[in-house]
């Protein structure tokens, strides 16, 4: 089986070229920006036509962001659960310290390409936000970060990462203080610069082409942890399992194997205080609707108003989820199952001890439901865990929530 | 004739109010809107992630839903100020979600009811319309379609696709409230648009005092003006009509009279 095989009736072939997946995605943007949205897909589809770009883009993943990532086969984990054998995709090895990274590579290029002159990025966690500020450091574009002011100050050594590299980090007051609002502000910045700002998305939402060119910038992990398996195990994985957000990390193990029918895929959802407490299981407990450009499922009330989500991971704190996972959700190709804040805070603790790696707490998300899973399934059995982030900036957050004082 | 036609054909430029629905004593300041000489009533329908508008509307929006105000409570207040103004056109201005969630047929089936004659709605560009669009227009209510200073010629007769009511310019880019932009530039676009649609063309976005209502009046078929009533009934609360009804009549002035005395 070759890398990257496109069948007939392949699931890898959307979005269709309005952008919906099914009945989600799409353009749902102020007519300010459609011109720009428009341009930028015309600016992407010359890019993935230009041999020149693709090899720039792969010159920075090796050389800049350390890539290919190691996958780990976790020897203790596996054996602790003793179930199937659980290997580690090592994002949180990159430069930057998570996934977020691969992605802003291939936007910067793109910015470049438009002729823009400043960077704009939301962020949660504030991953995406160093990673931005990084690659707009590396470019030598001026930058600016909206982050929710719970966030910044749940997030506070990712806030001065970021202003070392030289970006503005703007607290942004409205709303629940979070992702979401974030997003909004963003969003108004630029429609009020669209002329020489290029918004970097932090993950596969928002207007086509947005969540197409995220998952085709993070492919590069499923690509990856493909010829990787094959070399370490000579046949394909049984499982896949990753944290989902808005799904980028996720979007990009999963695409290279949508078509590879043999392997099971389970994206994991922030259950926060559990399904019937606060969470940001959009899948679980949301409905299809229109947010931030794209439609998809969202946590909302019965008149459509957003509600807010609650984890204890800034980076799945999003009351939706990436137009794509929506479509697979829907179709059954995904399983979505949602992890809460102590299952999570738990395989954080479990997987550092065990294995050395002080994983995000995103991604202890992933790790805990493989905990779940694991033990289900016979020893001959692999599973693909996206270990998409290191959990250096949670250590906050972890110590105040098992009550340690630092 | 539709309200929108009866209004339009007079021979003097529309004052379009914009006001959020639940943010201070809504009836009243409808009623106040339309004694001080209002046109064209736009009502804001809530969201709570109003990523098209300034911090006076996000405001307006918050205090809104803070009050529990409702979908069902908005068409109510639109039912009431039909049965209480026959002839004012009622616009009802808002975001995809809200419009859209229990089904595009049954919004429009609720608008037509509720006697609303045209709905804006800032996040479904025409690329969308199948959306809300088809619904709209069978229900026999307009959609009000927007033009930026970044639709290009070429985008023009997509965006006016299906387009009903009035052409709405929003004459910055950028958000609700804040800047406000050269006449020089409103009048070259108002030109480029009205030689694109036979629909009547209004102007908004960052448009607070009679004064600038009355140059933009002067080539434009309606003013909106939003963002500065906001300001009076986030200032004044549930007291704000008198306060509404006099900043009206100040436009409406300044706006009625704009193209006698430019002729
Ligand atoms: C390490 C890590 N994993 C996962 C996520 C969630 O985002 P996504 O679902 O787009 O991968 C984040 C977001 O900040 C993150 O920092």
């Amino acid at each position: 089986m070759t890398a990257s095989q496109t069948l007939p009736n392949s699931l890898r072939t959307g979005p269709d070229d309005r952008g919906h997946f099914g009945q989600f995605g799409g353009r749902y943007v102020a007519e300010t920006l459609m011109p720009l949205i428009l341009d930028l897909e015309r600016e992407y589809r010359r890019a993935q036509a230009d041999p020149a770009f693709k090899a720039e883009f792969d010159d920075l993943l090796k050389n800049y962001v350390g890539r290919p990532s190691p996958l780990w086969l976790a020897r203790r984990l596996t054996d602790h659960l003793g179930g199937g054998k659980i290997y580690l995709k090592r994002e949180d090895l990159n430069h930057t310290g998570a996934h977020k990274i691969n992605n802003c590579i291939g936007q910067i290029l793109l910015a470049k390409r438009m002729g823009k002159q400043k960077i704009i990025a939301e962020t949660g966690a504030g991953q995406h936000g160093v990673a931005t500020a990084t690659v707009a450091a590396l470019f030598g574009l001026p930058c600016t970060i909206f982050m929710g002011a719970v966030d910044v100050a749940r997030q506070q050594p990712n806030v001065f990462r970021m202003k070392l590299l030289g970006a503005e980090v703007v607290a942004v007051e409205s709303g629940a203080k979070t992702l979401k609002d974030a997003m909004n502000e963003a969003l108004r910045h630029w429609v009020a610069n669209v002329h020489d700002t290029f918004y970097i998305i932090g993950t596969v939402a928002g207007p086509h082409p947005y969540p197409e060119l995220v998952r085709d910038f993070q492919s590069v992990i499923g690509d990856e942890a493909k010829a990787q398996i094959l070399e370490a195990e000579g046949r394909l994985p049984d499982m896949l399992i990753a944290p989902v957000g808005g799904g980028s990390n996720a979007i990009g193990l999963f695409h290279p194997f949508l078509d590879d029918a043999g392997v099971e895929i389970v994206g994991v959802e922030a259950a926060g205080e559990g399904l019937d407490g606060k969470h940001a299981a959009s899948l679980a407990g949301g409905r299809p609707g229109i947010l931030h450009g794209n439609k998809t499922y969202l946590l909302q009330d019965e008149d459509g108003q957003i509600t807010e989500a609650h984890s204890i991971s800034a980076g799945l704190d999003y009351p939706g989820i990436g137009p794509e996972h929506s479509w697979l959700h829907d179709i059954g190709r995904v399983r979505y199952e949602p992890v809460t804040d102590a299952e999570a805070l738990a395989s954080f603790q479990k997987l550092t001890q065990l294995e050395g790696i002080i994983p995000a707490l995103e991604s202890a998300h992933a790790i805990a439901a493989a905990e779940r899973i694991a033990p289900t399934l016979g020893k001959d059995k692999i599973i693909i865990v996206n270990c998409s982030g290191r959990g250096d900036k949670d250590i906050f957050t972890v110590a105040e929530a098992l009550g340690v004082e630092l | 004739m539709t309200r929108f036609a009866a209004t339009f054909a007079k021979p003097r430029t529309a004052l379009i109010a914009f006001i959020t629905a639940g943010d201070g004593d809504t009836a009243a300041n409808l009623d106040a809107l339309v004694a001080g000489g209002a046109d064209v009533i736009e009502l804001g329908m809530p969201f709570t992630d109003p990523m098209a508008d300034g911090p006076a509307i996000q405001a307006a929006n918050l205090r809104s839903l803070a009050k529990g105000t409702t979908t069902a409570d908005i068409f109510a207040m639109a039912a009431a100020f039909r049965a209480r103004h026959a002839e004012v056109p009622l616009v009802l201005m808002g975001y995809a979600n809200p419009m859209t969630v229990r089904g595009a047929d049954w919004f429009a089936a609720e608008c037509a009811k509720a006697g609303v004659d045209g709905i804006i709605c800032v996040d479904i560009p025409s690329e969308e319309d199948a959306e809300l669009g088809p619904s709209l227009r069978t229900a026999g209510v307009d959609l009000i379609r927007l033009a930026t200073p970044t639709t290009d010629p070429a985008r023009l007769p997509a965006a006016l696709e299906g387009a009903g009511g009035f052409l709405y310019y929003v004459s910055v880019a950028g958000i609700t409230g804040l800047q406000q932009a050269a006449q020089a530039s409103i009048e070259e676009a108002v030109a480029r648009l009205k030689a694109a649609t036979d629909l009547p063309v209004a102007v908004g976005f960052g448009v607070r005092t009679p004064k600038q209502a009355a140059q933009i009046a002067r080539v434009a078929d309606g003013v909106v003006v939003g963002s500065a009533f906001i300001d009076i009934i986030a200032e004044h609360g549930d007291a704000a009509a008198p306060h509404v009804e006099a900043f009206t009549r100040s436009l409406a002035d300044a706006i009625h009279g704009a193209k006698e005395i430019a002729a």
